[in-house]
């Protein structure tokens, strides 16, 4: 090699490596300039004003925990008990939580960490701070009066016809109508049975092996019966939206799969020699795929209703355009032999697909099917919220409530294991139905 | 959102079996009428067991399907045979509408490509944290290459719950506390997109040549080092090409979030759709807005990844 092709192999390296260094500080660049743009597109520096940490705190502690309203009110006197205020979370008249005493006029209310309050005659409570003293308050019939003066602690929120007192032992608020205590547990509330259910607060023993706990039915069944309708978490609904969400998914792939595989036939090259039909079969296919499955979803939606049969059919025609694109292009790879092979057995048209074109491409077409079903559980879960039907729409009615967290929280459990699951089975098919097959 | 995943190879020639050895032994050692009597014998049995696990599997599908279709159709609001009759009643509502204003039309598109910009630009950036997160958790659970292999199961695990949330979740739950705009669903797809792109990288990353990494660690480097220097030549073809194709399927995921509250042409689409007929002109733009911005980019990025692709094998 003579010295002037070295210096000619030099420079040429040179600038390569130039040019590459360009590369690795520009791209970093670029990109640190495109997020200061987005920085001030997306109003970043406005985020903290917009945004409420009290709802983050409101999420975060009640997906793990709830209250018990004890609730007196003001015309009739008497003392309602709820959990979380619902209807549905009543104790049965005549009970109470054991954390209350005393009798009507004078019932005295334990909260956490030493608070207490006392419900007094006359509209007037004693609530025992420890830290701070008595607060007392009283409504007398036009105004809610308090000892606490002109300049009430700041965690006091207090005005002519309310008061709010909020302490890390409860909460409680008078207005004219009733006063009301809030006080606070961790974990779910009556995740398994209500408070009108007689399997509330049995032990899993007592139900499967003691006497039996309701005469009319047994244990096993009653047991079941309570848990499957229990109103607070409707077990039995969840249940049945998960299912619906796994069924759009099952139906939305495979009837997409059906409709595209002949399809794809007429789109590939090696069987559809008229180009005209292969270039149409393809646009068809863009088309479907373009017009996204939120516009397909809002569409089907309309003429369908919400249900599950719409959300099925939404994830059909987008994934029949994805599938046809995909499948069409694994017939173009087949190999020509086995077909060959199979014509000089003199085997009809119809035969050399059978048994010359099918076998090679079912094996990669059945795992793209299974890896799709996979993925489409999450979009059913999507589409449910979009157009109505199963989990989907379960969480985001239950989001929009803003209060029943712990029921967002069960329900996120749920579609995670459901999307685990489906991961799983389709791995397992996966594996069952193509490595497997023939042995 | 469906993500289009590399072919698994099906291993033929290991489908042959033992039956199949048998067989060709039997062939081969046997040369009276008996044996390949005995022979067909045995193969039609073996095809004859084969069609019934064939036809059973075969059955179970179209009673799943049929039974599926029979309850899907009975928890439906609307039956399958009455909405395939109105099934073109909205678009034609909306076509003939936008028909009857089309010269407006290019000018409602123009009012509306902020929001288009918007969902663009939702899309670019969760996919380029995403990526980045995803990145990392990838290097970190990988057999081989993993910083702290003890972890593996751990950042796994980490990728597979990011996986399985559903956007919309995250993306409503943040709304919540954030208010409404882009950096919801900014986050939401950000997170779900470090789980799907941790699960591809990693599976890429485990049939990297492990001899560059030996290599540099022989010679000192760092972790850092050896992934940056001897993993992401090997793999960022790959690794750049379902960077790209998560890039598409995240256009559409933020429209989608966008209709449930999360700013961009989601937005405007669920807004003029509540507005009803009279104003579907509106709509018309959106929707053609989207198809084409769909199309544009599902073209350029399956462009640029067959190129990415394609220079691999030279």
């Amino acid at each position: 090699m003579s010295m002037m092709e070295l210096n000619a192999r030099h420079i040429e390296a040179q600038e390569l490596i130039s040019r590459k260094r360009l590369t690795a500080y520009a791209v970093p660049a670029v990109i640190l300039v495109y997020f200061t743009y987005i920085f001030f597109a997306f109003d970043i520096a406005g985020l903290a004003s917009r945004a409420q940490p009290a709802n983050a705190m409101t999420l975060a502690s009640d997906m793990f925990s709830y209250k018990v309203h004890v609730t007196r009110s003001h015309r009739t006197g008497e003392i309602d008990y709820a959990v979380e205020g619902e209807r549905k979370g009543r104790y049965p008249e005549g009970t109470r939580p054991d954390w209350v005493s005393g009798t009507g006029a004078f019932t005295v209310v334990e909260l956490n960490r030493d608070h207490e309050v006392r419900l007094l005659p006359e509209n007037a409570m004693e609530f025992d701070v420890p830290g701070h003293g008595m607060i007392t308050a009283r409504f007398d019939g036009s105004k809610v009066i308090t000892n606490l003066g002109d300049m009430p602690p700041d965690w006091v929120n207090a005005s002519r016809t309310r008061v709010a007192i909020t302490t890390p032992g409860g909460r409680v608020t008078m207005t004219r109508s009733k006063t009301e205590i809030f006080r606070y547990f961790t974990g779910w509330e009556l995740f398994f049975f209500t408070l009108d259910s007689p399997y509330h607060g049995q032990s899993l023993a007592t139900i499967l092996l003691g006497d039996r706990i309701d005469p009319a039915r047994g244990n096993l069944e009653g047991a079941w019966q309570d848990f499957w309708s229990n109103p607070m978490w409707r077990h039995g609904d969840v249940v049945w939206a998960i299912g619906e969400t796994i069924l759009m998914a099952f139906l939305g792939t495979f009837g997409a799969a059906m409709v595209a595989l002949p399809l794809a036939f007429l789109a590939a090259k090696r069987f559809a020699p008229v180009m005209a039909v292969r270039f149409a079969m393809r646009r068809v296919f863009d088309f479907v795929r373009g017009v996204d499955a939120l516009i397909w979803t809002i569409v089907l939606s309309r003429a369908f209703g919400p249900g599950p049969m719409t959300g099925a059919l939404a994830i059909l025609v987008t994934d029949t355009g994805t599938f046809g694109k995909i499948f069409s292009e694994a017939l173009e790879n087949v190999d020509e032999k086995q077909i060959e092979g199979v014509s000089s057995t003199g085997a009809k048209p119809l035969q050399r697909y059978r048994f010359g074109v099918i076998p090679q491409v079912v094996p990669v077409l059945l795992s793209q099917v299974l890896y799709f079903l996979e993925s489409n559980t999450r979009s059913a879960t999507i589409i449910g919220a979009i157009t109505g039907g199963g989990i989907g729409l379960l969480i985001t009615q239950a989001i929009q409530t803003q209060k029943d967290w712990e029921e967002v929280a069960y329900y996120i459990v749920l579609i995670i294991l459901m999307v685990i699951f489906m991961d799983w089975l389709s791995g397992v098919l996966r594996r069952r139905l193509i490595r497997g097959e023939g042995q | 959102m469906p993500v289009v995943r590399p072919f698994p190879v099906a291993r033929w020639g290991r489908q042959t079996g033992k039956r199949g050895v048998a067989l060709m032994a039997e062939i081969s050692a046997g040369h009276g009428p008996m044996n390949v009597d005995r022979v067909q014998a045995g193969y039609m049995e073996m095809v004859q067991r084969k069609r019934l696990y064939g036809g059973l599997t075969l059955l179970i599908f179209v009673v799943l399907m049929v039974s599926g279709f029979l309850v899907a159709e009975d928890r439906n609001a609307g039956g399958f045979r009455n909405g395939i009759d109105n099934i073109g009643d909205y678009p034609a509502a909306v076509f003939s509408e936008a028909w009857e204003k089309l010269y407006d039309l290019p000018g409602l598109m123009v009012k509306y490509i902020p929001a288009l910009i918007e969902t663009i630009n939702i899309a670019a950036v969760s996919t380029l944290t995403g990526v980045l997160a995803g990145f990392l958790l990838a290097m970190l659970g990988t057999r081989g290459l993993a910083k702290w292999p003890r972890l593996i199961p751990l950042f796994r695990r980490i990728t597979d719950v990011m996986r399985a949330v559903p956007e919309i979740v995250i993306a409503l739950m943040l709304i919540f506390v954030l208010g409404g705009g882009p950096v919801p669903a900014v986050i939401a797809i950000a997170i779900h997109t470090g789980g799907a792109i941790g699960k591809l990288f990693s599976e890429v990353a485990e049939n990297a040549d492990l001899k560059p990494v030996e290599g540099l660690q022989s010679v000192g480097a760092s972790w850092t080092q050896r992934i940056l220097l001897g993993v992401v030549p090997q793999v960022a073809p790959n690794f750049l090409s379902y960077a790209l194709l998560r890039f598409e399927i995240n256009i559409r995921a933020s429209a989608i979030l966008g209709f449930v509250g999360a700013g961009g042409i989601g937005y405007e689409l669920k807004n003029s759709m509540s507005w009803g007929p009279g104003r579907f002109d509106e709509a018309a733009a959106i929707f053609a807005l989207l198809f084409a911005t769909i199309i544009l980019f599902d073209q350029v990025s399956s462009r640029y990844r067959n190129q990415l692709t394609e220079g691999q094998g030279q």
